[in-house]
């Protein structure tokens, strides 16, 4: 049996884990450990500007990858600095693993130099979290937190690790487990077949059907069963903003995102449907507006791995527990054996009345303007004209430009709109792109930001250039805060309190100073040909500045309280 | 509605944090608690006493069934079940006031367990109804100090929570 010293045992438990990289920062509780990682070669670890985008990073590969991201911090501020990025994950049910530096055992609690405690401040945003008091339950702890992180629903886990069990000079037997068990911890994993079965006979009798699918889907693994069921029903289908890219965006079925900025036919096919069958979502008050007001005349299935998501804000008809890849592959299994569809007359009657909202107001319109100014959700039609037949990741920051990314861009697949949807995480997305980057180096990564959100994690410029991390930073500069100033001139009668930036570096040459390429675009005209130029460079970081027309509001914007047809479609119109 | 949620969890430090925690973080509300490990020392039995409608109460079991050191979670107020609570009253008590104290101790079958030559600490189980009702009952003397252990419960009949 080999021997191995705390430190040693937590890397080498990182590399039988199969885990390929770490993003990290080093300090004093870590110092053990990261003399470890140098007297090795099986896990590499990618030094950050600043923990939080060590979390984002992490997260970002979990989201393109499905697999763990793997943090590593030191205790106190490293460890507080991971906090948004832990909640980000959690919010988006992300799986990832954050090791934290600790003081030494015996001086937890005396308030010593760099210490705080980080399980407490980490508990509700976490899915489960370890002090770690032995070194010999190194191997065993990290085992279990990445069971824990990847099955059910996934989430983040933290693993604090006091000094002194890191010591390299004491040695322990080692050796990594094959297996975990848990007697309190065992997720579903079928959805029951009484609940399948009714569900069936719903759809089947379904006149005004809807399919309303979400992240559960991507993180499920379901997007094929969910595309082939959405086909063989000819249902309509829209996805929230976790979920695009589980059914292809450019299929003729898929009808937009839906929610408060969702799209008109998507939001009305919603209203008016009679039965939904909502896959891996949570009826997230962004997507229901009125609660009182949600779907009048809709019978609901939900099908969700989370019991906890069912029935907490809108009552399911049928609620299913299960994993969605599993409970969907039951469907089509008993489908094809019924042999029997949904009314084929009234599906077409429907289908009629939907195409007759998509054609009347359009999916996500807007002003062309003037054929000068860049509008912002041009820009984003310029990028997905640019990009489309690329291998492609989009990942975006959060504000106007995220909605407009996940309106206009089209997601054929999976796993390639990478933004944070739940906590809305300002700074998000240019180390989330790192992140993908790093493990996907031949794929285009792209983070769609605006000039707000990503000075929120400037810093990783520098990580980009220590790593060549060669990304594209599209940034929509319309020198305001979009989302804030939007809300301001709709319900505030434009008292633009504190959403105006009125100090902008000049973003080309701060890239620039950081050996990046640096492009600024101001015209219409020149937008294509700088992006095309942009994404040729496939070596090199591109950051580009776009000016975009400030007056720019995203909409249809649901109307506070109201139910999901009740829409602004522009500033002067609403349904 | 009041509920009475009894939970099995891993003997584990921090396991009544994450559930403390919930309720706070949630907005649940907790009127009593109590906790303690059981006849398998690797497991705790915690009580608590929640009010709300029974969609809220429903989340709440939800949410406890998710955290990673809960084994089991029933909510008792479903089926027949026997509750208890422990209390103990120091009340004030001198002249004749020590004989209606004595006697009004006897009726709710409580028991007189110290006492000084003006205190005496009353020790009382039953069902929370009846311990206020005792409070009510000896309104009359100076009630010193009370000390109320929070619910326990369990279900009637064959029905367990065990592993």
């Amino acid at each position: 049996m080999e021997h191995l010293s705390g430190a040693e045992m937590v890397v080498r438990s990182l590399a039988d884990e199969g885990v390929e990289y770490i993003y990290g920062y080093p300090g004093g509780a870590l110092l053990h450990v990261y003399d470890a990682i140098f007297r090795q070669d099986a896990v590499t670890h990618i030094l950050v500007r600043h923990e939080q985008a060590a979390t984002h990073m992490a997260d970002g590969y979990a989201r393109a990858s499905g697999k763990p991201g793997v943090v590593l911090v030191t205790s106190g501020p490293g460890a507080t600095n991971t906090i948004t990025g832990i909640a980000t994950a959690y919010m988006d049910s992300i799986p990832m693993v954050v090791l934290s530096g600790q003081v030494p055992s015996d001086f937890i609690g005396t308030d010593m130099f760099q210490e705080t405690d980080m399980v407490g401040i980490s508990r509700p945003i976490v899915k489960h979290s370890f002090l770690v008091k032995r070194a010999e339950d190194i191997p065993a702890t990290i085992k279990k937190a990445f069971h824990i992180a990847q099955t059910g629903r996934p989430g983040p886990v933290v693993i604090d690790i006091p000094k002194d069990i890191t010591n390299p000079g004491e040695k322990f037997e080692y050796s990594y487990p094959k297996k975990v068990k848990m007697r309190s911890y065992n997720p579903a994993t079928r959805g029951h077949s009484g609940q399948i079965r009714k569900a069936l006979e719903l759809l089947y009798a379904a006149k005004r059907p809807i399919v309303y699918s979400g992240g559960g889907v991507v993180i499920g693994g379901a997007s094929e069963q969910l595309t082939e069921l959405t086909k063989s029903l000819n249902f309509p289908i829209t996805n929230t903003l976790m979920g695009l890219g589980g059914f292809p965006g450019s299929d003729p079925r898929f009808l937009g995102m839906l929610g408060m900025h969702g799209s008109y036919p998507a939001n009305l096919a919603m209203h008016h449907a009679d039965v939904i069958l909502a896959v891996g979502v949570r009826f997230d008050d962004r997507v229901t507006n009125g609660i009182g007001k949600f779907c009048p005349s809709a019978k609901v299935i939900h099908i969700d791995i989370d019991p906890a998501s069912i029935s907490k804000n809108i009552l399911a008809d049928i609620p299913i527990v299960g994993p969605v890849d599993s409970v969907l592959k039951d469907m089509l299994k008993l489908i094809k054996e019924d042999k029997r569809a949904p009314d084929v007359d009234a599906i077409a009657n429907w289908w009629k009345q939907v195409e007759e909202w998509r054609s009347s107001k359009g999916v996500f319109p807007y002003d062309a303007g003037d054929g000068v100014v860049i509008k912002p959700q041009k820009a984003i039609e310029v990028l997905y004209e640019v990009t489309k037949d690329m291998d492609t990741y989009i990942t975006s920051d959060v504000g106007q430009h995220q909605m407009f990314a996940s309106q206009y861009y089209k997601f054929d697949k999976p796993r390639r709109w990478i933004n944070s949807g739940g906590l809305g995480t300002m700074g998000f997305g240019f180390p989330a792109a790192n992140g993908v980057k790093l493990h996907y180096p031949d794929a285009q990564v792209a983070c769609v930001t605006g000039e707000g959100s990503i000075q929120m994690n400037i810093q990783e410029l520098s990580t980009c250039m220590q790593y060549d991390l060669p990304v594209k930073i599209i940034n929509l500069n319309n020198r305001v805060l979009g989302m804030v100033r939007q809300w301001q001139e709709m319900q505030y009668e434009g008292r633009f309190s504190h959403s105006y930036m009125d100090s902008l570096p000049d973003f080309k040459k701060l890239v620039e100073s950081y050996g990046h390429v640096g492009m600024r675009v101001e015209k219409l005209e020149d937008l294509k040909p700088a992006m095309e130029a942009a994404f040729a460079m496939k070596d090199r970081l591109v950051f580009m500045d776009i000016a975009v027309d400030a007056s720019e509001h995203v909409y249809p914007m649901h109307i506070k309280d109201g139910s999901m047809r009740d829409m602004w479609l522009s500033k002067t119109e609403r349904t | 509605m009041r509920h009475i949620i009894s939970v099995l969890m891993e003997n584990e430090p921090g396991a009544l944090a994450r559930i403390v925690g919930l309720f706070a973080q949630r907005n649940y509300n907790i009127e009593s608690l109590n906790v303690a490990p059981t006849e398998d020392p690797t497991l705790s039995r915690l009580t608590l006493t929640t009010i709300g409608e029974d969609r809220k109460v429903e989340q709440i079991t939800k949410q406890l069934n998710k955290l990673v050191d809960i084994v089991k979670v029933v909510d008792l107020t479903e089926g027949a079940h026997v509750e208890r609570e422990l209390m103990l009253v120091k009340v004030k008590a001198s002249g004749s006031q020590r004989e209606e104290v004595k006697r009004t101790t006897d009726i709710f079958r409580g028991q007189i367990v110290d006492l000084t030559g003006s205190i005496y600490t009353v020790q009382l189980a039953g069902d929370s109804g009846k311990l206020d009702a005792f409070l009510q009952a000896v309104g009359s003397v100076t009630i010193v100090e009370v000390v109320r252990t929070g619910v326990s419960g369990i279900a009637r009949g064959e029905k367990v929570l065990s592993l």
